[in-house]
Formats: C-alpha cells, sequence, structure tokens
C-alpha cells in the first residue's frame, strides 16, 4: 500500500508509522526518515523556508517513486508525507516509512526514495535570511546520490 | 499550449501561467524555449541560462528534444530542491 501526500500542515510522525503499521499487518520492519528545516544557511541564521510545488505533478512523481521502491526492495507499504508553503527553523519537512520483512529493505527503500524525491519531485525551496530571499541551488551531491542506485 | 513556471522562472516571466500559440515551426521544448526568450524582457531573463532550466510535458518530465504541440502543458522551473 502506497500512501502520499503533499500538505501544508505539520504531521504526527508517531501517528503515521502506526498506521503503517497497520497497514502492513505482515511487516518485520518499518524504517523511516524525517526532514528538518535546519536552523542556518549560507553562514546565517535562517528566518523561513517557503517551499513551492507543481500540484499534480509532484504527487505523481512521488508516487512512482514510492512504486518504484516497493517493486525494487520487496516493500508491503510505503508512506511519503511532504509540507508545502512557509516553514520555519525546526519545522518538520518531509516524512518517508516504508515496511518489509527483514530490516535492510525497508532501510534501503527509504533512501532510495529520498534520493529520487531529491531529484524528481517538482518542490522548491525559498530560504529567508537576513541578507534576503535566496532560492536553494540544486546540488551535484544529490545527483549522485540517485545516480548509485542506478549503477546497482 | 498553456504554459506553467516555477520558482524563479516564475518570478523571472511575471506570471505563474500563461496560453500561448508558438508558430508552426516550434517543435521541441529547446525551440519553445528558444522562441519564448524573444517574448520579452523577463521571458529573455528567465531563458537566458538553458543549463538552469528544467522542463515537464504534460507533468512529465522532459529533455530539449521533446515534441510539443497545441494540447500540450509544459512546465518550466529550476533543478528541483525539495525533501
Amino acid at each position: 500500500m502506497i500512501r502520499v501526500v503533499v500538505q501544508e500542515a505539520d504531521f504526527d510522525a508517531g501517528a503515521v508509522l502506526g498506521q503503517l503499521q497497520r497497514d502492513a499487518r505482515d511487516a518485520g520492519a518499518i524504517a523511516s526518515f524525517i526532514g528538518i528545516v535546519r536552523p542556518e544557511s549560507g553562514g546565517e541564521p535562517l528566518v523561513s523556508m517557503t517551499l513551492e510545488h507543481y500540484p499534480g505533478m509532484t504527487e505523481r512523481a512521488l508516487e512512482e517513486i514510492a512504486a518504484s521502491a516497493g517493486r525494487r526492495f520487496g516493500l508491503s507499504a510505503v508512506t511519503v508525507i511532504h509540507r508545502v508553503g512557509r516553514l520555519v527553523a525546526g519545522a518538520q519537512i518531509v516524512l518517508v516509512a516504508a515496511s518489509s520483512l527483514h530490516r535492510q529493505a525497508a532501510f534501503d527503500g527509504v533512501q532510495f526514495i529520498m534520493d529520487y524525491l531529491k531529484t524528481r519531485a517538482p518542490f522548491w525551496k525559498l530560504e529567508e535570511r537576513a541578507s534576503g530571499m535566496h532560492w536553494v541551488e540544486a546540488r551535484s551531491s544529490d545527483d549522485d546520490a540517485a545516480a548509485r542506485w542506478e549503477a546497482s | 499550449m498553456r504554459l506553467v513556471y516555477f520558482a524563479w522562472v516564475r518570478q523571472h516571466v511575471g506570471v505563474s501561467q500563461e496560453t500561448v500559440v508558438p508558430p508552426a515551426e516550434v517543435q521541441t521544448v529547446g525551440e519553445l524555449m528558444s522562441w519564448l526568450a524573444g517574448r520579452g524582457e523577463g521571458h529573455a531573463r528567465a531563458f537566458a541560462d538553458r543549463h538552469r532550466i528544467r522542463a515537464a510535458v504534460n507533468q512529465v518530465h522532459a529533455s530539449p528534444s521533446t515534441r510539443v504541440g497545441g494540447d500540450d502543458e509544459v512546465a518550466f522551473f529550476p533543478p528541483v530542491t525539495g525533501g
């Protein structure tokens, strides 16, 4: 079972993991990742971060990434929740969780989904700092992280 | 053809979407970018450095050689930075 949600509201990670566990009754493992807004960027304090997305394409891209991870690692359930809108330091941005029979598949599945989410899902971050507004630049290290799954 | 823009591409162009009727010789994403760059100052700024722009056709990632036509929704945006 794949669940993908793009929302402005915060999420309760405990409740989300509880739901995932109920969705995947046969699972022996659940792994999860939570991304959080860092308090600093570019050497100065971050006032806020605003996430923009492409409604429709974003959900579709996330569903494809989750389904692809599910097939590749034999995951029984996957949940992806990604927030949009204005967030402040310490706020939760994204939660990815996956269940499987044994732990390695769940760990790998979550990493795979995050690596592809970073390079394929249409989200953009606008940082507000003392020096002004800055669009976050894509990092080549994120491309490299996604590319390693192609090679293996 | 419906065009949608995101992040700094949207800021440079000045609108989040627009409907255009490109000339018949515009058949690919790359040709569309060249044509759009000539539509005004904002468009020119947005499409000044093609290597910094990504595109999607009907909400699927596309390349400069991807073909585009009348009913397509074409999106232009910077490399993505979610997560």
